[in-house]
């Protein structure tokens, strides 16, 4: 194809992807340097039969003028980065401080709002992702033994925990393992404790969030693998059984390392998508109890006060954040091409 | 193969999970569905869970074990049934241009031996690995000062620009699967490049097309994040509507105007998986056996 002609048929997603994808994503790092202009000040002097009092008040006209002047506000650099919602620097040097042992400090860490999002959002990423995997890998050996009718069936319902809008996925759960709940009523019975309630626990609600979280991505691991294992070569797994291997062996030396390339597909995939983890915080209605950098940036965007260089802030935070579990896979792309170049 | 010769004890272990996950599968949406047709006070029930099977107080209310309120209040009384229509003029839009310029990009970056493919490619898996929520405020400023908020096609637009990334990928190892020497033929004949595409190739593209299309459909349909900020409280879609439920009707006691609109929206899904299960199982293997 002729550069001229790729050129023509790319350009309409091309421009789709610059205007509302390259384009926003300067615009957050750009806003993440300013806040808003505070309102300009004037100072009037009434002066009387018993001496001068000078009174301050809002120049509305001025404000609004150099609001309209500058709309994206003042530049201050990279203080909302250090700000107490974001990073927290002096805070967290005040932390530091003050504690005498490196628990103490973590406890208080946990009370700032962007470390508090940080410990949920990477304990979510990073148990939800191997839990995944290891459940999906069973689902789908297990999956595999069954006769055809059966399998659509079994694929069939499996694909809906992860098909479902995340946040109906994840009211349909909490609805469930709420105290008022069927699940919830059960758990409580079980502690013996009938005000055991989510709402009222962290442990209880990140525990549930995770389970959320595995229960909703298990599908997308199984159909990897299922589809993995239909190409398992035959001849290896006779000749393992030939040599007297185990069952377990079997899985050990020939499914296992036949499958390695696409458990590391599917951890890749599912540490970014976990990363982004929001819907589930509100339909569980965490708030109280975890919050995760996705939530911050829409708790930040929504209701009357629109804190945008806030969102901002935290924004590209969360691309930073992304870019670096991205990295493994930039690198595994550049090096397929580097070989298929070669 | 084996099948025969596994032991009792792996047999019977290995039908126990398969029973426990598609429990855990299904058991919550069937648990939804049938209390949806309860009252508050059965379905989340403080006295007694057997209240939610044999809806005790939904007989006291309604005079019969099932009642339809909740659905009645979801798209009668809150306009449900506006937003339902809303989430598919979204979906409809967004799968159709998506697929449009998706098709066309794909196309040329499967047949261009340039350099710049592998680059284009890789600014895409970047930008499919951005969280939207994360552009958003990006939106907001411009969306507000040329008066574009609110509107459905603004979300369209911003959707489907989302969704090009995936897109891309996706259509573009199909094409790579069909042979080059295709439209190539067709260009020694005298085709030009968009004549070879529209006669040779959209004939035999569709199968990709719709698995992809598919997928930029479950994308349109299940965005709460772009959805509940890019759009007013009239255009509304389905997911943002349900989170607005829980946050209004919640404390009036509607807590089944949500749980009747969570089952509505799931009905959708439920046969487009049926219909389309083995499309998207591929769609689903595809991205993985390349890589």
């Amino acid at each position: 194809m002729k550069n001229r002609t790729f050129f023509w048929f790319f350009l309409p997603t091309a421009l789709a992807m610059i205007v509302f994808i390259a384009a926003p994503l300067l615009s957050i790092v750009v806003q993440s340097v300013h806040t808003p202009h505070e309102a300009v000040l004037i100072e009037t002097e009434n002066c009387g039969p018993f001496g001068c009092t000078t009174a301050t008040a809002i120049d509305q006209e001025a404000t609004d003028q150099l609001r309209a002047d500058k709309p994206l506000g003042r530049f201050v650099g990279l203080s909302v980065y250090f700000d107490r919602g974001h990073l927290a620097t002096a805070e967290v040097a005040a932390l530091w401080d003050r504690s005498e042992t490196l628990g103490d400090f973590i406890d208080a860490l946990g009370n700032l709002p962007f470390y508090r999002a940080m410990a949920f959002t990477l304990t979510y990423t990073f148990v939800c992702t191997p839990l995944l995997i290891i459940i999906g890998f069973f689902v789908a050996v297990a999956v595999n033994t069954l006769s055809q009718r059966l399998k659509g069936m079994v694929i069939f319902f499996s694909l809906l925990p992860m098909t479902v809008p995340p946040l109906v996925g994840s009211l349909v759960l909490f609805w469930m393992i709420d105290s008022r709940g069927v699940l919830g009523n059960l758990i409580s019975w079980m502690a013996d404790d009938p005000d055991l309630s989510l709402k009222a626990s962290t442990p209880l609600m990140w525990i549930a969030l995770i389970i959320y979280g595995t229960w909703s991505s298990v599908p997308f691991a199984f159909v990897v693998f299922y589809a993995g294992l239909q190409t398992v070569p035959k001849d290896t797994l006779e000749s393992a059984q030939i040599d007297g291997a185990s069952r377990l062996q079997q899985i050990r030396y020939v499914i296992l390392p036949h499958l390695a390339p696409l458990v590391t597909f599917v951890a890749l995939i599912q540490l970014m998508d976990n990363f982004r983890v929001f819907e589930p915080v509100v339909g569980f209605q965490a708030q109280a109890h975890a919050t995760s950098l996705s939530w911050i940036i829409f708790n930040d965007l929504g209701g009357e006060t629109r804190q945008l260089s806030a969102a901002a802030a935290t924004s590209v935070l969360t691309v930073i954040g992304v870019a670096i579990l991205l990295s493994p896979v930039l690198v595994r792309t550049w090096r397929e091409y580097r070989g298929s170049a070669a | 193969m084996t099948r025969d010769r596994r032991p009792l004890s792996l047999k019977a272990f290995s039908v126990v999970f398969i029973i426990a996950w598609l429990l855990a599968a299904a058991f919550p949406f069937l648990w939804t569905a049938w209390g949806s047709f309860k009252v508050e006070l059965d379905f989340f029930s403080i006295a007694n869970w057997t209240n939610a099977l044999t809806g005790a107080n939904t007989i006291e209310t309604h005079g019969a074990p099932f009642t339809d309120a909740g659905y009645e209040g979801a798209w009668i009384q809150e306009d449900f049934w506006r937003k339902a229509l809303n989430t598919f003029i979204v979906c409809i839009f967004v799968v159709t241009t998506s697929l449009t310029i998706g098709t066309l990009g794909a196309y040329a970056l499967s047949r261009s031996g340039g350099n710049y493919v592998f680059w284009l490619l890789v600014t895409a898996l970047i930008f499919r690995a951005i969280p939207p929520i994360t552009l958003v405020s990006g939106y907001l400023p411009p969306f507000f000062q040329y008066n574009l908020w609110g509107f459905l096609p603004t979300a369209i637009i911003v959707l489907v620009a989302i969704n090009q990334p995936f897109t891309l990928w996706m259509l573009h190892s199909f094409f790579q699967s069909i042979p080059k020497d295709l439209d190539e033929a067709a260009k020694v004949d005298g085709c030009t490049q968009f004549q070879a595409f529209r006669n040779v190739i959209i004939p035999v593209m569709w199968p990709g097309v719709i698995t992809t299309g598919l997928f930029s459909f479950l994308l349109a349909y299940n965005d709460f994040a772009v959805t509940s900020m890019v759009l007013n409280e009239a255009n509304r879609t389905m997911v943002p509507e349900i989170a607005a439920f829980l946050g209004t009707t919640q404390t009036e006691g509607n807590v089944m105007f949500a749980v009747a609109a969570v089952v509505s929206a799931t009905i959708p899904i439920f046969l487009m998986v049926m219909i389309f299960q083995r499309q998207i199982v591929s769609g689903l293997t595809a991205g993985a056996v390349k890589g």
